[in-house]
């Protein structure tokens, strides 16, 4: 293991986040108060409870799953798609480093990254609402573990973009949609029928419940399957990268 | 001497079904300077990237130091330090910490004297705090060098690494080569500009498409080419050479206008005043002279044109 080379991509990876630290920070921190401002004082107020909870306090573990995935896949794609389209991924393809190593690098950096900003988006939240934690260790762990999972997918959506529009448009089409139908703002038990069954589709349900579990300890679908999409999307994108880096796929000609 | 690099029947076709190499063998010798000529497409940038890693050989081997540079990259790539033909650099990084980051992707530890040392040798010191996009090309291209020192590589690439840069960071570079190579540094560098080569190297390397078409000591090469030509401009044409002049074994000009004596100018007599002697004896009469110095640039266009 060429442990130098991923403490060096790491640290210069969190150096470019601390050097735009304000925007890095203060962004997510004012989107998530309008959000708090519109949905949960604006309209929350007109909404009774959802599953015992009050609906700014139900808002926040989607807040913050809303932050975080897009977040984590912006930042790793932009990280190794920056390179490439600056031509300096060459200094990467000869190196003495694993590809093993570059994605620790990177994608370690990148899910750091947004574990800050899903902290200070709770810190945040604090200020707003009464915010049970009824499992604060197994939240982290969640939050970690989103992370990690979306900065891989947004690793490989980074190696994929061959312009910067194409790096928008996974998350604009793609991204966004599940995470709004994924039960950020409702939980999936409030709709109808057949529109329940076509959201347990969508892999975001089963991340939003779960976490929302972490706080508020009811889930919209069982603990057991939450934890095994989550296992599989991940596992998903760890074989994709693997086949990227074995076939050289758009970094090696 | 022992080869540090070992090319053997290295083929690379792109995707695109462009074969960019064809077969190419090439022995490099540990402590050497070697010039790789060529035209542009001519495969020198693809054969530095597989020996470096930017690009998968399609069939072949390639051993650095001994080691297959597929198999055993960590050995392979930790010897070779590549200076690309791109200026690439990330725009927002400070020279000091970039030039510390390229050794520690190396794996090695950080040794800011050693890089203090590389930065002033390339004079970049006075510059080490700036953001890499407030640099001169010029400058940009000396940060990329030191990147390339960093990790201390025993074999150097250089890909154009005078292209589109001025005469004092040309022999600035020059001089830095020619301290690598004192040091023990094998370097490798593709040029189209012959007289880099001329100045430079010990050996010489011409490749056109895909094709090694030679590869020879400089001093050789140059001492088998370095003939001279006087070129003799007559008042009247002519239509064969003169009986009188048969010996001198002339070339006619093709209007029939000139006549060309090739001479060697390390032998004692060049037989120039014999000749322009007997030319006049023989009646004709010069309106110009001239001489010309065959160089590499001469051999290397004869080579190229000469496989179309």
């Amino acid at each position: 293991m060429n442990f130098r080379a991923i403490n060096v991509i790491y640290r210069k990876e969190m150096a470019r986040f601390f050097r735009t630290i304000i925007e890095s920070l203060i962004s997510p921190v004012i989107s998530t108060s309008l959000y708090f401002v519109v949905f949960g004082a604006a309209i929350g107020s007109k909404i009774e409870q959802v599953n015992g909870v009050t609906y700014g306090a139900f808002i926040v573990p989607g807040l913050i799953m809303l932050t975080v995935i897009t977040q984590s896949v912006s930042n790793a794609s932009f990280a190794i798609n920056f390179p490439k389209f600056t031509g300096t991924i060459y200094e990467l393809l000869t190196a003495p480093v694993s590809y093993m190593e570059i994605v620790i690098g990177y994608v370690g950096a990148a899910a750091t990254k947004s574990i800050l900003i899903g902290l200070v988006i709770l810190a945040t939240a604090f200020a707003f609402v009464d915010l049970p934690i009824a499992h604060p260790v197994a939240m982290l762990a969640l939050l970690a573990l989103t992370s990690a999972s979306f900065s891989l997918f947004g690793f490989i959506i980074g190696i994929w973009a061959k312009d910067f529009q194409q790096l928008q448009l996974i998350p604009l089409l793609v991204l966004t949609p599940l995470i709004f139908l994924g039960g950020s703002f409702y939980s999936v038990d409030m709709l109808p029928g057949v529109w329940r069954t076509i959201a347990l589709f969508n892999p975001v349900v089963y991340l939003m419940s779960v976490f929302r579990w972490s706080f508020f300890d009811t889930a919209d679908v069982p603990i057991a399957v939450s934890l095994l999409a989550i296992a599989a999307f991940t596992g998903l994108c760890l074989a994709a990268v693997w086949w990227i880096f074995r076939t050289g796929w758009r970094i090696r000609q | 001497m022992p080869s540090i690099v070992s090319i053997r029947n290295l083929t690379k076709t792109y995707s695109t079904g462009f074969q960019a190499l064809k077969s190419v063998n090439l022995e490099i010798e540990e402590g050497e300077i070697l010039a790789l000529l060529g035209p542009n497409g001519a495969g020198k940038t693809t054969m530095i990237s597989a020996i470096c890693g930017i690009v998968q050989p399609t069939s072949g081997q390639i051993l650095v130091g001994g080691h297959d540079v597929v198999r055993d990259f960590r050995a392979t790539r930790s010897q070779i330090g590549l200076v690309p033909q791109e200026i690439s650099l990330e725009p927002f990084e400070k020279v000091f910490n970039t030039v510390t980051f390229s050794r520690g992707l190396f794996g090695k530890s950080p040794d800011p004297e050693y890089v203090e040392k590389i930065l002033r040798q390339l004079s970049l010191w006075d510059k080490k705090d700036n953001n890499i996009q407030s640099l001169s090309g010029g400058m940009k291209r000396r940060v990329l060098i030191a990147k390339a020192l960093a990790h201390q590589p025993r074999v150097l690439f250089l890909d154009e690494p005078t292209a589109g840069v001025d005469v004092e960071l040309r022999k600035d570079m020059w001089s830095v080569v020619s301290d690598l190579k004192a040091q023990g540094v094998t370097i490798i560098l593709t040029t189209h500009y012959i007289e880099e080569a001329e100045a430079i190297a010990d050996r010489v390397g011409v490749i056109n498409k895909g094709e090694i078409l030679l590869v020879q000591n400089k001093a050789e090469l140059m001492a088998q080419m370095g003939r001279k030509q006087l070129h003799v401009d007559l008042a009247e044409p002519i239509t064969a050479i003169p009986e009188a002049l048969a010996s001198y074994a002339l070339e006619l000009g093709s209007d029939g206008r000139s006549l060309i004596y090739t001479y060697d100018t390390k032998r004692e007599r060049t037989g120039i005043t014999n000749f322009l002697g007997d030319l006049r004896s023989a009646g004709l009469q010069m309106t110009d002279l001239a001489t010309r110095q065959s160089s590499l640039e001469d051999i290397f266009v004869g080579m190229v044109r000469e496989k179309p």
